[in-house]
């Protein structure tokens, strides 16, 4: 029981510093935020994993082997997709001075 | 349970990628920081994966073909991974979002079955609760998080689907899950047949869930999908008591909650309203009062005219502008009048387009540097300076109606894209909103409307500014 207790408590904590980092996020980031949240959740993989340790039955392999495509999937779309779009915020600062120094 | 040494470790290394996904969600608190986020988020998700190797290899496994069929399973999913990530356009990220989601959520869901029916002993109460939670949640999700992708894809199949007496399928699902998976902790010998049961009756509700909401509703959708995303993979975590998942599971949670909550409230209607769903849409119920007056047509090369001789000019792009796939042709269009010394801003109110932020995306991608996108508290005091105003392809976000009471978009916060001096909406055609009713901006003395498809009439514009300043 008691590690129950301390898994949950875990959880909570989490909860509580998703909340407060996410709030600081700007709208602009909005987009890649969600898919970035998006891909920790393909951590999933990590669980099929661990149970593919245990597992000897056809039934338990049709599970992993979906389980792997479908986490893996996500996990590793995600992030992709995330720098993709996160490549493409470009500040206009930075042209600027660019310019600046060209002049220069 | 006797943790040896290498469990150890292993906590310690999920510990340190929940640590990097904390540190990875928090740099992107800013643009310039993000992709670094991003990026340790990432390194932190490939240590745990190692890890979790590292931990089948050493602590030994019972059965090779389970190994191969995983590492098969991950190859395959990689690929279809990078393929999808590096082909999306970005006008279709929404889509993309969703179908992670389905994916992560049907993974949590099978993590949790194989726990429930694999072992043979019986399963704890509490692993029978925690994975009974992650079988429902994920399943509601897969199933959910399907019909979200496809009507943003606006697959006509989905689209069509019609769900009469909503609620009362709604109810019956969520009353037939809860059920199910009550049983299931009541009678854990009937495992099979509960947890097949609880599992049916959760990919029915989602279903349900969805089907009846509409197309601009969506970003809330998916906000919330990806917060139940995040609760199955906690439960699945809590079911096989791993660290790592309860963690990030718990993180994204939070993340889908938050942002829930933010939408609903742009569109000032309560989060369970918007979940509830059959807003808008065909129902247009007689929106007409108050709207008097007629439209004044305007041509490409008399907005050209006014877009060169303005000092201020603000863009206030919708879903029209995605759809059009006419983003560059505004960026393109903001920087012919930025060298002309015009003042180019972008207003982005925080419900437009189909996902939280994604005009920024797409305007980010037209190499709109993020500076110019403003956001509505920061736009909405600067619309009496503007010269002029270009609505491209949004509607009920710029409806003056939603500061009376007494119409479907009363209260919503708006652009104050009236306050402006002069307006120009580029529309595709006369229809409503998603709300269902007339937008009176069309109606002011001070509004030009310019039909046509957004990216052609855009494209005439840009033409005839050229013209004019060659």
């Amino acid at each position: 029981m008691p590690d129950l207790v301390v898994s949950i408590t875990l959880f909570v904590l989490a909860l509580l510093i998703g909340i407060e980092v996410i709030g600081k996020v700007p709208a602009t980031l909005h987009t890649p935020l969600m898919s970035g949240a998006n891909s920790i959740h393909g951590i999933v993989i990590v669980g099929v994993v661990i149970v593919a340790a245990e597992a000897h039955t056809p039934l338990a392999y049709v599970f992993i082997f979906l389980a792997a495509v479908l986490g893996t999937m996500n996990v590793v779309g995600g992030y992709v997709v995330t720098d993709r779009m996160l490549e493409m915020f470009k500040s206009s600062k930075p042209s600027k001075k660019d310019q600046k120094e060209g002049d220069k | 349970m006797t943790a040896t040494p290498i469990d150890i470790v292993a906590w310690f290394v999920y510990l340190l990628a929940a640590v990097m996904f904390v540190m990875g969600l928090h740099f992107m608190n800013s643009p310039k920081t993000a992709r670094k986020g991003n990026q340790i988020s990432a390194t932190g998700m490939v240590f745990a994966v190692i890890m979790a190797f590292v931990h089948l290899f050493v602590k030994g496994f019972i059965s090779t073909t389970a190994v191969i069929v995983l590492v098969v399973g991950i190859l395959i999913g990689a690929v279809a991974g990078v393929a999808s990530a590096k082909k999306v356009k970005m006008t279709d990220m929404p889509q993309l979002v969703s179908v992670f989601n389905t994916v992560g959520g049907g993974a949590a869901a099978l993590v949790a079955l194989n726990d429930i029916l694999t072992n043979e002993q019986l399963p704890t109460l509490v692993v029978l609760i925690t994975a009974g939670l992650g079988i429902m949640i994920g399943s509601v999700t897969f199933t959910g998080s399907l019909i979200a992708a496809g009507k943003l894809q606006g697959v006509k199949f989905v689209k069509n689907l019609k769900l009469s007496g909503k609620s009362f399928w709604n109810v019956l699902f969520i009353l037939l899950t809860v059920a199910a998976f009550v049983m299931l902790c009541v009678q854990p010998e009937q495992r099979l047949l509960w947890s097949v049961l609880t599992t049916v009756f959760a990919l029915c509700y989602g279903l349900v869930f969805v089907i009846p909401i509409g197309g601009a509703d969506m970003p809330v959708v998916i906000s919330v999908l990806n917060a139940c995303t995040g609760t199955a993979v906690a439960m699945s975590g809590l079911a096989i008591d791993n660290v790592a998942l309860i963690v990030a599971g718990a993180l994204v949670g939070a993340a889908g909650v938050t942002l829930s909550i933010l939408m609903a409230q742009a569109m000032n209607r309560p989060l369970l309203s918007v979940l509830a769903g059959g807003f808008g849409g065909d129902n247009a119920a007689g929106g007409d009062d108050g709207v008097t007056g007629t439209m004044k047509e305007t041509s490409a090369d008399d907005v050209a005219v006014q877009l060169v001789y303005a000092q201020k000019v603000i863009f206030v792009p919708g879903f029209g502008l995605a759809m059009a796939q006419a983003q560059r042709e505004l960026a393109d269009l903001g920087e012919l009048l930025k060298s002309r010394g015009v003042e180019v801003a972008y207003a982005i109110h925080p419900v437009a387009g189909r996902m939280p932020g994604h005009m920024n995306v797409l305007l980010a991608e037209a190499n709109v540097p993020y500076e110019e996108l403003v956001d509505l508290d920061d736009i909405n005091p600067q619309f009496p300076t503007a010269t002029i105003s270009l609505v491209v392809g949004a509607n009920d976000v710029t409806n003056p109606a939603a500061r009376r009471p007494g119409t479907p978009v009363s209260g919503m916060p708006i652009l104050d894209v009236d306050k402006s001096q002069n307006v120009v909406v580029i529309k595709r055609g006369r229809g409503k909103g998603y709300a269902g009713i007339e937008n009176e901006l069309y109606f002011n003395d001070n509004t030009q409307m310019l039909f046509g498809d957004a990216k052609k009439e855009l494209q005439a514009i840009i033409a005839s500014v050229k013209e004019l300043i060659a």
